[in-house]
């Protein structure tokens, strides 16, 4: 038990909560609120992962403009609770037991085990257990002399250029759509 | 290397998002769940990219720009199918009935 | 020449396209149908005239002319379209287009108003061309084309007034009892390829002694189906019923088809394969007794029969009887030599009553009458009329009869003599002989009854109708004389040495015999007073046939077909053809229509194939596609959870 395992531990909770709660709550605003939670949660569990870029985006763009767009649309839409949302309780246990499946298959298609988890995060060892920026020093490797960005945005810019480039034209396609549907009359 | 409680959380979180989809009727709600689906994938890529090199962040940089575009195109569907039915009941959106 | 003999059948079947073309096009312009329908059998005819002078110039030998590989599947399945000239289609071809030819002249007048003309013409002319496949076919299959060419053709005739039913009907009639003889040639093909391993005729006659057996069982069977298809195609018991039928065609169709060339062709195939039969002397019995019989019940229904055509055709079918007779007793030529004359007078017969019927039916059209044409109760003094069809038809009249010198004469005197020096052996050969001379007696009766009722006494037919009664233009009566000088001197083909002459046909077409006469027995023709007993009996019979039927019929007052009262006891019997058409239509014909009907119409087909296979089919799909439509839901969720169990179960297999 490292102290990285802690901070995962108490990332992964929040996550998982914030999850539940987001799929349970009625109201919709709510539902979208902790959404962004689970979010938040995420982009911590990406800086343990020594994705820092990823985490910041996570935050910029996730957690900050798409979920503000589902805001906007909840509150353009602005229905009043729906009297049923909630489905009956066969499909309830349909979904949990689905669920419960999945779960199971996607940890084993990976060749784990809940024994060899539970192995996993006891034997961490603990030189690789501290984040370099957090304790500086502690990491096996030092921190890339790219810097944070540097590490993504090479590989970005060269080897995945076309990709990238064509990405805006996606954007662009995404905006155009959007103008298109969400118009009453063009 | 944290790769293996990674991966069992984004099990996890996809798994929560699949029952989201399945029991509620807010379609916005559902999207939503969508989107937890997808986070819990990019959990997957970023956990795995330990092992393999920056490629999978790439891919995650990806994965939500692609995202973005479907959310903004998504929504815009929603907005266009609520005005046409004044619901955004997922049970009313039948047309595809056979 | 004989290089060129496919020009006498190529003739023949581009006259058919032509005027099958005008037909459809213009049919009016008959001088132009007239012109290319005669002028193409003229063109065959002296096509056959050069083929026969090379053959009778050659030295026996036949020529075989491969024109191209027809069926060249392998090594051991080879079939050439073939034609084969020899002694034998010489004769044939000689018989086909020169009577061919004087019965498409006679039907320019005959036909000429009718609105059918032109394809008239054009089914004739292709008769014509698949006669001769028929006779110059080299292999059994080859032949087999002509052999289903004239059978199709037939149809076609028979039912050429196809408006009337009952034209049609007959046609249909003809049609399928010759498939029955068909199926026979058909499987006599499949067992001589089984076992001999050719189909070729001259092929077959050298390796067929030494493949089959004699009097084996194999042998026997291939000759049997053989012969079952010449008594569909030669009208022979038991399946003659479809011939008086197929007197409903034109007349001159009756002449060319049904007496003088198609219905021939049984008798050609015996003699052509007569390899096999030679090999099968239970099958030659078989022939010689089925001909005679045929030729004596026959000769009995004609007796009473009204109908001028009706006496005709049983009389077709009773002299057929007597080739089969000729050649079930090994004696080839002797056939062969009686279906030469037979072609010559009973020709000229069918074209003399056609020549009748015309006169008759003009007659009646001018005088409003609708008497039936036919009916010779309806006739009679017509050779005051009609002097020249009178004596023309009674020389042919004799020559069937059987009087010295006609032609008749000769060839029936040949076969009884054949047969009753076979009857010296084989006692069956004997009763062959007796119904033989039974049936000349009935023929010479017969054939005087009809000439007296039709030519002599007073006419019947109202005296309204008498006046227009006139000779027939001489495009007919031109081919009639011919036929009847050759109905006179046919016999000098095959003079018999008792009157100087030397078997000329017989020796003629020895080269194509002698393969099956060497494996019969010989046949020792009587001689000296037996001999000349024999033909002092013909004569006999003949002369009284002849004076009884005449005297007979002007002696008795004919009742006009109205006021005929119904014929009573075994007149009765004759007058219905001893009802075998009754019979094989409760036999044959009534359980397989309700067999046809009931179970593979209504059963089979209605029920498990459109209600079961195709309905059941269709409902099948219709509850899938129910189904499949209960998935389509229109509910995002359910395609959700779907979709889920989906990738949980490809997620299972993948785990492992």
């Amino acid at each position: 038990m490292t102290a990285l395992t802690v901070v995962f531990g108490i990332f992964a909770i929040w996550a998982v909560v914030s999850a539940l709660l987001c799929i349970t709550r009625t109201n919709a605003m709510a539902s979208a609120l902790w959404l962004v939670s689970t979010m938040f949660a995420l982009a911590g569990i990406y800086v343990l992962l020594q994705a820092e870029f990823i985490a910041a985006i996570q935050v910029l763009v996730y957690a900050g403009a798409v979920m503000v767009l589902f805001l906007f649309v909840i509150m353009l839409l602005n229905v009043e609770e729906t009297p049923r949302e909630w489905k009956r309780w066969p499909v309830w246990l349909l979904a949990s037991g689905l669920a419960a499946v999945l779960t199971a298959e996607l940890v084993t298609l990976r060749g784990y085990s809940p024994g060899r988890l539970a192995r996993e995060i006891s034997t961490m060892p603990d030189s690789m257990a501290i984040p370099a920026y957090v304790f500086p020093g502690a990491m096996g490797t030092g921190p890339d002399p790219r810097g944070v960005v540097g590490k993504i945005a090479e590989p970005l810019f060269q080897a995945y250029l076309i990709p990238f480039e064509i990405t805006s034209v996606l954007l662009l396609a995404a905006v155009i759509g959007a103008v298109v549907l969400a118009k009453k009359r063009l | 290397m944290l790769l293996g409680p990674s991966l069992a959380l984004s099990a996890v979180l996809f798994a929560l998002g699949v029952v989201g989809v399945l029991i509620r009727r807010n379609v916005v709600v559902v999207f939503m769940c969508v989107e937890l689906m997808l986070n819990a994938v990019n959990l997957t890529l970023v956990a795995l990219a330990q092992l393999h090199g920056t490629s999978g962040q790439i891919m995650v940089f990806f994965v939500m720009t692609v995202a973005a575009a479907e959310a903004v195109v998504g929504l815009a569907i929603i907005l266009a199918i609520f005005r046409h039915v004044q619901t955004v009941d997922l049970k009313q959106f039948n047309l595809l009935k056979g | 020449m004989t290089h060129f003999v496919w020009l006498a059948i190529l003739l023949p079947l581009l006259g058919a396209v032509a005027n099958g073309i005008i037909a459809v096009r213009r049919p009016d312009s008959r001088r132009l149908v007239s012109f290319i329908g005669v002028g193409v059998l003229l063109g065959a005819f002296a096509v056959s005239l050069g083929v026969l002078r090379e053959v009778a110039a050659g030295h026996g030998e036949a020529t075989k002319l491969l024109l191209w590989q027809w069926i060249p599947v392998s090594d051991r399945l080879t079939i050439d379209l073939a034609l084969q000239v020899d002694q034998l289609s010489a004769v044939m071809l000689m018989v086909i287009t020169g009577v061919g030819s004087l019965i498409h002249l006679f039907s320019v007048g005959y036909m000429q108003e009718d609105p059918g003309y032109a394809r008239y013409f054009a089914y004739l002319n292709l008769f014509v061309a698949f006669m001769l496949v028929l006779v110059l076919g080299a292999s059994l299959p080859v032949s087999f084309i002509g052999w289903e060419g004239v059978g199709l053709c037939s149809y076609l005739l028979i039912g050429f007034w196809f408006e009337v039913d009952a034209n049609s009907d007959a046609g249909k009639k003809a049609f399928l009892a010759n498939r029955i003889g068909d199926f026979g040639v058909l499987i006599a093909m499949f067992m001589l390829w089984w076992h001999v391993g050719t189909l070729d005729y001259a092929a077959l006659a050298e390796k067929a002694p030494a493949v089959l057996p004699y009097g084996g069982t194999i042998a026997t069977t291939i000759a049997l189906f053989l012969f079952l298809g010449c008594t569909g195609k030669s009208a022979q018991i038991p399946l003659f019923t479809w011939l008086p039928d197929a007197m409903a065609g034109p007349t001159p169709v009756s002449a060319l088809i049904h007496a003088a060339t198609m219905v021939t062709a049984g008798v050609f195939l015996v003699v052509r394969t007569g390899v096999i039969f030679a090999l099968a002397p239970v099958a030659m019995e078989v022939v010689a007794i089925t001909g005679a019989l045929t030729a004596f019940f026959a000769a009995t229904i004609a007796l009473r029969q009204n109908d001028i055509k009706k006496v005709l055709a049983y009389s077709t079918v009773s002299q057929l009887g007597y080739m089969f007779l000729a050649v079930g007793t090994g004696a080839f030529a002797a056939g062969i030599f009686h279906l030469v004359t037979h072609a010559f007078f009973k020709a000229l017969l069918f074209l003399g009553a056609g020549s009748v019927i015309h006169s008759m039916h003009h007659a009646q059209h001018h005088a409003g009458s609708h008497a039936d044409p036919q009916d010779m109760r309806n006739m009679g003094g017509l050779r005051k009329a009609m002097p020249w069809t009178f004596i023309l038809m009674a020389i042919a009249t004799l020559a069937i009869a059987g009087l010295p010198p006609l032609s008749g004469f000769f060839s029936k005197d040949e076969i009884l003599a054949a047969a009753f020096a076979r009857g010296e052996t084989n006692g069956l050969y004997r009763v062959a002989w007796g119904l033989g001379l039974a049936a000349a007696l009935m023929t010479a009766y017969y054939m005087s009854r009809l000439m007296a009722m039709t030519f002599l006494g007073t006419f019947r037919g109202g005296s309204d109708v008498e006046p227009h009664l006139h000779e027939a233009p001489a495009v007919m009566t031109a081919p009639l004389a011919v036929l009847g000088i050759l109905s006179v001197i046919g016999g000098a083909l095959n003079l018999p040495s008792f009157v100087g002459g030397s078997h000329g046909l017989e020796h003629w077409l020895e080269p194509v015999t002698e393969p099956a006469t060497r494996l019969m027995d010989a046949l020792v023709m009587p001689h000296g007073s037996v001999e000349y007993a024999l033909i002092a009996g013909a004569i006999a019979i003949a002369i009284t046939g002849l004076v009884v039927g005449v005297r007979s019929t002007l002696r008795s007052t004919i009742p006009t077909p109205a006021e005929a009262p119904a014929e009573t006891g075994i007149r009765r019997l004759l007058y219905g053809k001893y009802f075998i058409d009754e019979l094989y239509q409760k036999l044959f014909v009534g359980p397989l229509v309700w067999f046809s009907r009931r179970v593979l119409w209504q059963g089979f087909d209605q029920f498990l194939v459109d209600r079961m296979a195709v309905g059941g089919t269709a409902r099948v799909a219709q509850g899938l596609g129910w189904l499949g439509s209960r998935l389509q839901n229109g509910q995002v969720a359910f395609y959700v959870t779907l979709f889920a169990v989906g990738v949980v179960l490809i997620l299972r297999t993948l785990v492992g």
